[in-house]
């Protein structure tokens, strides 16, 4: 996929770019401050260690002792492994820094229009001065101020600012296209905005302590892995302060340099060391996928996703529906009937309408004409006569859903049920035998998934045009790819119960939810909560906003309301609601890594005790060189190989950590069997082989 | 080794994995307060016992009252042993006429029977009246025993509910436990094993004239009934010093074999209940299996350095492996196995010294211990210890699916870890911590009988059993000492309260969990692939911790021998 090998671009990149890692090497040595270390219990010890071995060297130093060089070495290497596990958490900050800079400098110190009153009376103020609540005027070619909500006008603006996306969208009052953020440009009208954030609360502020990671919390799953590593550390204390006591007992003794190599090697430092990178890394690959998540507990919440909400439209089909085929009734042509149905949409820009001129040419050759040579009339679309039409020379003709259209010729249809849902409503006998067969094409139309528009020409029923709602090309895979995930998809509807069915078929989703509305959405997200599963949606418009504070994972489009970017716990900049999925599989690959490294972390030791226990206890009972299965060299060499070893798998690791461990859609199963093979196994083989390689260069330097 | 030897170890597995199923069907019905074909005969008793103590059976406890229940229960166990072995000699049924118990012994026993460790620092026969037997000893034995078993219903209970605040009621709980499981096999139990030719008496020690014509006092006294409950219970306190090494204690070979097989009975099925009980029996058999895989590795390590024996015995032209310290009668396989069973689970009974097992042979029962007895373990005991390994091993690589880490539907979460790992400490932190202390502490370095890392082995193991609850001696060092009784019974404390406040805090955290359904997603639990990475975590992060000392105990003294240096 195109995504994962930017992302691997970017990691790797990232690891190189001067303008990150400069300052990130600056940041290891401030992330020193012990105020900020005791956040990440298990590197805070090891910088206590570290501390507490200096001053023993500095001590033996002025009283001279013996094997100051080596001391010296592992004291070194202690100081490493506590830097390079800043140097990972700053590489992890320092992408998203770059991002942020970025931000600020959208963030100007623009003047604002303050309304009084109802007119357009304003006085400029500064925008920072603005307070929730207060009406702004904001005309082309000015900076909106801070984030709000249209109440009033429609305008385009730039939002390149935020999503990087230069083409202008429309934002309007009322409707789901009302909020605006602050930083983005009017280029043309005019619009009132209500401000809804003060300054520092405002999206784009939020967007740059996001990507910055400054007010990053640790997340419910970071918290529980915590304790396990604090609570392995604690284990390893005991393990080693009761050393020195066998020792003696033995009658032997054990440099407490020794004891802290030890101690350091076996606690798990890699992970430890990771642990911040790999979440700071994991938001940031969403804000590379112009994704914001509110919070990094949302991610996680992705990754655990059992239930996926899809809206049909714009989703898992196309937005628009278009024209498929002419169903003439008896003794009506279908050229007259495409006759008809052209003439009936030529002054229609709607993508529909459009699709009907396209289709009469192709396939009847009725060429495009003009409107006004015609001398004709358009009658527009509205919400009472659910139809629209021509009136040209005398003529008339209309095109609807049918039951708004029998209901114009008089058929008798009861009015205002809802669209497509007439099969049922238009059984009586009152229907005209005309009315029934228009009726019975319909229903054919409905079942396989389309919507039908009937046709009229002065009164008198032509037949169906039949509009087909068109799947995304690919969609099918990727449910089935969610499917193997163990992900259940449902699709929401507006549509008949059968239209929906034949379009989830089409799509291959697991269910479907037809005629929905609001509450039948609220009511789903609850249904599937109390069976003990988490559910993601996304949304644009107001009314969508309680299902998407409800749903785990409420991915709001930028497009959308104020109400429903408020709601939802993400919000996607591209507004594309097909990245729900991207989505997930982010939040499963941020907790995969996480658990790749820990498990790797914890395997390590089995070599580690390997390589310094015959080492320790060499001196007085050197019949324990039998451990020694790695057959290094010298006890000091040994020790010295591990703890370089510890240090220097976390520089290796990074990488990984700030691109995430791959994920798959083949079944936990099969994903568990090849990562426990991969960090598992291979976390227990890989030290040996790099604490020998590491011994073999330490002797060739003659540095033990 | 012989195909013999290993025909006995593969039956005693058959008829463990045989027995499992029924009598997790059985249990399964008891906790859930079904009928069952002892129902007519039990249930007025059980109806009784409720009416008199006032308990009312349908009240369930949330994790915290049932704790406290559980702790209370203890303390009341704790003074009635007490008080009975210092006021021993006024009492009745002592018909050898046995003084008071020391004050530290009396707190060590009494200690050691309450935490179902059962660590013998006296000598049955030259210390306790009959009295202090039956009612300290044997009625300890049922009470802890029933309560392990009831602290792993709660916690299984834990994983199999939803959205509820209670794990079920602890005086139901252990009165359905002695009423229903343990009452009946042991009055059956006890009769097979009169049968077999063990003593079953109140009257007095037995004068027998030898062939030299001198007098013999010969123990005896009510030893079938304590059996019973000290196998079926994994308690492990012997009648006799000797334990079951004690031709009244293990007359036969069939007793030694049943002997063996009640130990881990009770533990092997209560992981069909946890399966029958989470509404997946394969769940159980996973988790049977995690613990089969660590047993079968430990049995053949131990029968193959003891039926190897030494390259010193060797050189004295002894071949045939290392009988020392073993019972004739019993021979290299069964005393392997039923070492290694006994401290798998939390028996601590033995029929052979493993202090004169070879360095190797020895060191796996103390691994056994070591790992928590999770290896079917102290029943229940072993359950809750190992289902806590498995919370663990969910946590560490459960993530590497892709999802928060789940186990049969309950999400593991920052509460479970701290419990599961506050529960992990408390082992490397007894015996470790004790061990260093002892190693050093001249009064307690003068208990050693051996030097070296023999001794050295011999302190560790001390604090292993203790700490582990199983009860079993390492022997060679004098344990009723000041220091001893009071160190070893704190770790005793330690390691069974520490262990069961966690445990039932994430039965607790549990039970107020929503059930998942499992999905494609979610970690499969039923397979190879999940025994294969608990038995990795239990080793790594339950044995590793060890290791040190292991290398200068066991694994020193083995290979100091194998180079010809004895301690």
């Amino acid at each position: 996929m195109d995504t994962t090998k930017l992302q691997k671009r970017a990691a790797v990149s990232a690891m190189l770019d001067p303008k990150i890692v400069m300052p990130a090497i600056r940041a290891s040595f401030t992330k020193l401050d012990p105020r900020l270390m005791i956040k990440n219990p298990v590197m805070f010890v090891v910088e206590i260690v570290a501390a507490l071995t200096t001053v023993i060297f500095l001590r033996d130093l002025v009283t001279g002792g013996a094997g100051l060089g080596f001391t010296f070495q592992i004291i070194v290497w202690l100081w490493f492994t506590v830097l390079f596990a800043n140097f990972a958490e700053a590489v992890a900050e320092g992408r998203g820094k770059a991002q942020a800079e970025t931000l600020r400098k959208t963030r100007t110190e623009s003047q604002a229009k303050l309304l009084s009153g109802a007119g357009r009376d304003y006085k400029l103020v500064p925008g920072t001065s603005l307070t929730v609540g207060d009406l702004v005027l904001v005309e082309a070619g000015d900076t909106i101020p801070s984030d709000g909500e249209v109440v009033e006008g429609v305008a385009s603006v730039n939002e390149a600012a935020i999503t990087g996306e230069s083409a202008p969208v429309i934002r309007e009052s009322g409707g789901d296209r009302s909020a605006v953020t602050g930083g983005t440009q009017v280029l043309s009208d005019w619009i009132r905005v209500r401000i809804t954030a003060a300054q520092g609360s405002t999206f784009i502020d939020r967007m740059i302590k996001l990507v910055e990671g400054a007010e990053r919390q640790k997340t419910p799953n970071e918290i529980a892995l915590n304790i396990l590593l604090a609570g392995l550390t604690i284990i390893f204390v005991f393990a080693t302060v009761t050393i020195p006591s066998y020792a003696v007992y033995a009658g032997g003794s054990i440099s407490v340099i020794v004891l802290v190599a030890l101690f350091v090697t076996l606690i798990p430092t890699t992970i430890g060391a990771l642990l911040s990178a790999i979440g700071i890394a994991g938001m940031d690959r969403l804000v590379r996928f112009n994704v914001l998540a509110m919070s990094g507990r949302a991610v996680e919440a992705a990754g655990d996703v059992d239930t996926l909400l899809l809206d049909k439209t714009g989703t898992i089909t196309l937005g628009n529906r278009q024209a498929t085929a002419f169903r003439p009734v008896r003794g009506v042509t279908e050229q007259e009937l495409a006759d008809a149905a052209q003439l009936a949409s030529l002054a229609d820009e709607t993508p529909e309408g459009r699709s009907i001129v396209v289709l009469a040419k192709e396939k009847h050759g009725i060429r495009g004409r003009d409107m006004a040579e015609l001398g004709a009339t358009f009658i527009p679309f509205t919400a009472q006569t659910r139809m629209s039409g021509v009136d040209a020379g005398g003529s008339s003709v209309r095109k609807g859903a049918v039951d708004a259209m029998l209901n114009y010729i008089g058929g008798g249809a009861p009015a205002a049920v809802a669209s497509g849902n007439t099969a049922r409503a238009m059984q009586p006998a009152a229907l005209s035998e005309l009315g029934r067969e228009i009726q019975a094409i319909a229903d054919d139309v409905s079942k396989s998934g389309g919507t039908p528009l009937a046709v009229a020409r002065d009164g008198k029923l032509l037949g169906i045009v039949q509009l087909k709602d068109i799947v995304k090309g690919g969609i099918r895979e990727r449910f089935a790819e969610l499917r193997r995930m163990g992900i259940r998809t449902i699709m929401i509807t507006g549509d008949n119960p059968m239209t929906a069915a034949a379009i989830a078929a089409e799509a291959g989703v697991d269910d479907f939810l037809a005629q929905a509305t609001p509450e039948d959405k609220l009511k789903l997200i609850r249904d599937e909560q109390a069976k003990g599963k988490l559910v993601a949606m996304c949304g644009d418009g107001t009314n969508d906003a309680p299902a998407l504070a409800q749903a785990d994972v409420g991915v709001a489009m930028n497009t959308g309301t104020q109400a429903a970017r408020e709601a939802g716990n993400m919000v996607d900049l591209d507004s594309n609601p097909t990245k729900l999925i991207e989505v997930v599989e982010i939040g499963k690959q941020l907790l995969m890594t996480r658990g790749a490294l820990t498990t790797f972390s914890i395997a390590n030791d089995v070599a580690k005790y390997f390589a310094i226990i015959p080492a320790m206890f060499l001196a007085f009972y050197p019949q324990l060189n039998v451990l020694n299965v790695m057959n290094l060299s010298s006890p000091q060499s040994a020790i010295l190989s591990a703890i370089i070893f510890n240090a220097l798998v976390i520089i290796a690791l990074i990488p990984l950590a700030l691109k995430g461990v791959a994920y798959r859609a083949v079944g936990a199963g099969a994903l568990l069997r090849r990562n426990l093979l991969i960090y598992g196994l291979g976390g227990i083989v890989i030290p040996f082989i790099g604490i020998k390689a590491i011994d073999l260069v330490v002797v060739a330097l003659h540095l033990a | 080794m012989t195909m013999i030897g290993w025909f006995q170890i593969i039956l005693f597995c058959v008829v463990i994995v045989a027995l499992t199923k029924p009598l997790g069907w059985y249990m399964t019905r008891v906790f859930g307060g079904e009928r069952t074909f002892l129902s007519p005969l039990l249930r007025p008793i059980e109806a009784g016992i409720y009416r008199i103590s006032g308990v009312d059976e349908r009240r369930e406890q949330h994790w915290l009252t049932y704790t406290i229940a559980v702790l209370l229960f203890h303390v009341g166990g704790f003074l009635v042993i007490y008080g009975v072995m210092r006021l021993q000699a006024a009492l009745p049924f002592n018909p050898v006429g046995q003084g008071a118990v020391a004050e530290d012994l009396s707190f060590n026993t009494a200690m050691s029977f309450i935490t179902n460790t059962n660590w013998q620092n006296y000598g049955g026969e030259s210390t306790l009246s009959y009295l202090t037997q039956m009612v300290g000893l044997t009625h300890q034995n049922f009470l802890s025993a029933a309560t392990g078993i009831a602290l792993a219903m709660a916690l299984i209970r834990g994983f199999s509910r939803a959205s509820v605040r209670t794990v079920g009621n602890f005086w139901v709980d252990v009165t359905r436990c002695t009423l229903y499981v343990l009452l009946p096999i042991c009055v059956v139990y006890t009769l097979f094993l009169v049968w077999q030719g063990m003593p079953q008496t109140l009257g007095d020690y037995v004068e027998a004239t030898t062939l030299e014509g001198a007098k013999q006092t010969i123990a005896v006294g009510p030893v079938a009934s304590q059996v019973a409950i000290k196998m079926l219970g994994t308690n492990g306190g012997g009648f006799f010093n000797a334990n079951a090494a004690h031709p009244f204690e293990n007359p036969t070979a069939l007793s030694n074999f049943v002997q063996m097989l009640s130990i881990f009975t009770l533990g092997a099925a209560l992981t069909n209940v946890f399966g029958r009980m989470v509404g997946n029996q394969r769940q159980g058999w996973a988790i049977l299996s995690v613990m089969g895989v660590l047993f079968l590795a430990g049995v053949a390590v131990t029968y193959w350095a003891e039926a190897n024996g030494t390259s010193t015995l060797q050189a004295l032209g002894l071949t045939g492996g290392n009988m020392e310290g073993k019972e004739v009668r019993f021979g290299i396989v069964a005393s392997s196995l039923f070492a290694v069973i006994t401290t798998a689970a939390s028996c601590g009974a033995v029929n052979a010294m493993h202090d004169s097992f070879t360095a190797l042979g020895g060191m796996i029962p103390l691994i056994n211990i070591e790992l928590g007895e999770i290896i079917v373990g102290g029943v229940g005991a072993g359950m809750y210890g190992m289902l806590l390994f498995v919370i663990l091993a969910i946590f560490v690589a459960g993530l590497m699916v892709g999802r928060t880490p789940e186990y049969v539907g309950k999400k593991i979460e920052a509460r479970e870890v701290k419990m599961a790992m506050l529960a992990i400490l408390v082992l490397p932190l007894m015996i470790l911590g004790w061990t260093a202390v002892a190693v050093v502490y001249p009064a307690a370095v003068a208990s050693m009988a051996n030097a070296g890392p023999h001794g050295f082995t011999e302190v560790l193991y001390a604090y292993t059993s203790a700490a582990g609850n199983n009860g079993s001696a390492f022997a060679g060092l004098t344990g009723n000492t000041f220091f001893y009784n009071l160190t070893l019974a704190s770790a005793m404390f330690v390691g069974r309260f520490f262990m069961i406040v966690p445990a039932m805090a994430i039965a607790g955290s549990l039970a107020a969990k929503k059930s998942i359904p499992p999905s494609l997603g979610t970690f499969p639990t039923t397979g190879g692939l999940f025994i294969g990475l608990v038995v990795g975590v239990i080793l790594i992060i339950g044995g590793l911790t060890f290791f040190p000392a292991l290398a200068l105990g066991p694994i020193v003294e083995h290979l100091a021998m194998n180079a010809g240096n004895l301690f």
